[in-house]
């Protein structure tokens, strides 16, 4: 209808879309045509931002197509697209008509087949490696003898009974099981979760910490056994601090725990024979090692006995300890005598033998030359005494002639010398005659001069005056009161001493108090 | 012999302690005196190992687990 109303800006008979007309036009037909498609492609660059959605390239050698899956697509994956990774990838295409551009929206990828797969594998193994999860120095021995062994793996099934059989046989323990799925989508988070979770016990706790850990699982596909390849469960294994047991699958498959865990075990059953000793093995070389002991201590007594009762056989007697001594001495002893007459022979030979050559003749024949030669050195002897005397002589004249004028001069200045000292004697010797008579006169007169003062002074000088001393009771008395009060009188005079009344006078008494009186009198 | 006290040991310590008893008593070269106290710490050694031994219980229980922690067992028979 358009046709007739606008003729001239139509150049054909061809519709006019808007953008968004041809953009849904575009959708329908891609989206009715494929409603559900599978595609094998290699995966691209592959991104995830924070909206949980999944972006990533389906490519070949020649074409692109870019990929989506939503949030809840992404979740109930089995396997996720990593770059790299051959994969078939079921969806629907659909278009973005804000960029023109068409896409795959992912329901689900599957590797495209097990060579992808194990590639893949092999891939994470190698990076997983390259962070050291596998180095060995990390592994942990297993304990000899564990008193709790935790078993991860599902409660139900064949794989758990093998094990608690086993174990049953050999050393029953006691065993904590973790239920897991072993397989599908919830296995990897859930080993993972259980392998911390034994280990986040705490030690002596209300449930036992296991000594060891089981991680196990029965045969089954690479896909069925996927679960134990993730990343979380193989890093959770390296993690653990209990010593980790893994066997997963038959002896066969090898999964990622594997290399992670501190022994791989290729059965359930093995892991069990692993876990623990046979009780009744210990129990006989228990009693084995016990038998020995007591083996061994009876023989040892039974050998000390033995060699000290050899030892005190082989103590041999005092007389041959002697013995040989003995004998020896008295061969010694034998042989003394000949051997001294044998060496007085023997020097005596040798005596004989050096006195041979002993003969007068030789002696005269010495003496004969020795006295030629004394006589020829005899004369050159008086020659040169002759000779060295002539000598002499000559030399002392000559001494001689100049002593007797230095004699001369000698004696005629020391005669001088004599008189000058003569003379200066004979001055020193009377000033010495005169110096000793001049002092002791000077000494004696100031001596006669002292005494004469002193007998002036002196109460017994006063005394032959006709004075006289009063003592009473052997005071000096001055007053006529202490003449009274005395019992008894003493008078000195210059010739003597008079007591009047009562006894004589203590002489030693008087004596005694005169000496410091003597002074009052004055 | 300043090793710890033979009642903490566990089985495998005990063992080879109880293994180097008999080498040394079978080798025969400590002293007498030595070697009657080696007797009697190889019958100790030996009693706990038999100890341990006889001490062989099976058990068996499932872990109850809440966001991953162990919240509790319940015993589990006829596995």
């Amino acid at each position: 209808m358009d046709l007739f109303e606008d003729p001239p800006a139509q150049p054909g008979n061809q519709p006019e879309y808007t953008v968004s007309e041809l953009s849904g036009a575009v959708k329908r037909v891609i989206e009715g045509e494929f409603g559900l498609v599978r595609v094998r492609g290699e995966v691209g660059r592959v991104s995830r931002p924070a909206s949980g959605h999944l972006y990533f390239d389906l490519k070949d050698d020649r074409s692109v197509i870019a990929a989506i899956s939503w949030k809840g697509q992404v979740a109930k994956m089995q396997t996720r697209p990593e770059e790299g990774m051959e994969v078939v990838a079921t969806g629907r295409m659909t278009t973005f008509p804000g960029q023109s551009k068409y896409q795959l929206i992912v329901e689900d990828v599957a590797p495209a087949g097990a060579g992808a797969l194990m590639a893949m594998l092999e891939k994470r193994r190698a990076a997983l490696q390259a962070e050291g999860l596998f180095d060995p120095a990390r592994k942990k021995p297993i304990p000899f003898l564990p008193g709790v062994i935790g078993v991860v793996t599902s409660p139900s099934g064949a794989v758990i009974r093998d094990i608690l059989h086993r174990l049953r046989d050999r050393f029953p323990r006691r065993v904590l099981i973790w239920p897991v799925a072993v397989q599908g989508q919830a296995c990897a988070p859930e080993v993972a979760a259980a392998i911390r979770g034994f280990n986040a016990l705490p030690e002596g706790g209300a449930i036992p910490r296991p000594d060891l850990i089981i991680v196990a699982r029965g045969g089954g596909s690479l896909e069925d056994l996927w679960g134990f390849n993730e990343e979380i469960v193989v890093r959770a294994a390296a993690a653990s601090a209990i010593p980790l047991i893994s066997a997963v699958g038959h002896e066969t498959d090898t999964t990622l725990i594997d290399f992670a865990s501190d022994r791989r075990a290729p059965t359930p059953t093995a892991a069990a024979e692993m876990a623990v000793p046979v009780r009744l093995e210990l129990l006989a070389a228990v009693d084995g090692l016990g038998a020995r002991i007591g083996t061994a201590t009876v023989r040892g007594l039974g050998l000390r006995g033995q060699r000290l009762r050899d030892l005190s056989r082989a103590l041999p007697r005092p007389e041959t300890l002697t013995g040989t001594a003995a004998q020896r001495f008295d061969t010694a002893v034998q042989r003394l005598g000949g051997a001294l007459g044998m060496a007085v022979a023997r020097k005596r030979a040798a005596f004989e033998a050096r006195g041979a050559g002993l003969r007068p003749e030789a002696l005269r024949g010495l003496i004969a030359r020795r006295g030629d030669r004394l006589e020829a050195q005899g004369a050159r002897l008086l020659a040169a005494l002759a000779r060295r005397q002539e000598r002499a002589v000559a030399a002392q004249d000559n001494w001689a002639s100049r002593l007797a004028p230095a004699l001369a001069r000698l004696l005629a200045r020391a005669s001088g010398d004599i008189a000058v000292g003569r003379g200066r004697l004979d001055l020193l010797g009377q000033r010495l005659d005169a110096a000793p008579g001049r002092r002791l006169a000077q000494l004696a007169e100031r001596l006669e001069a002292t005494d004469r003062m002193r007998l002036t002074l002196g109460y017994r000088e006063t005394l032959k005056r006709g004075y006289a001393v009063v003592r009473g009771d052997g005071a000096v008395v001055t007053g006529k009161a202490d003449a009274e009060r005395a019992a008894v009188l003493e008078i000195e005079f210059s010739d003597g001493r008079l007591v009047v009344g009562g006894g004589p006078a203590k002489p030693a008494r008087g004596r005694k108090a005169g000496g410091p009186d003597q002074g009052s009198l004055f | 012999m300043s090793e710890k006290p033979i009642a903490e040991m566990s089985f495998e310590e005990a063992m080879g302690a109880l293994e180097a008893v008999v080498t040394q008593l079978e080798r025969g070269e400590v002293a007498l005196e030595q070697s009657i106290a080696l007797y009697e710490r190889g019958a100790a050694l030996k009693a706990h190992c038999a100890a341990k031994l006889k001490d062989a219980e099976e058990k068996v229980e499932l872990i109850r687990a809440q966001e991953g922690r162990a919240v509790g067992t319940t015993p589990v028979e006829g596995l």
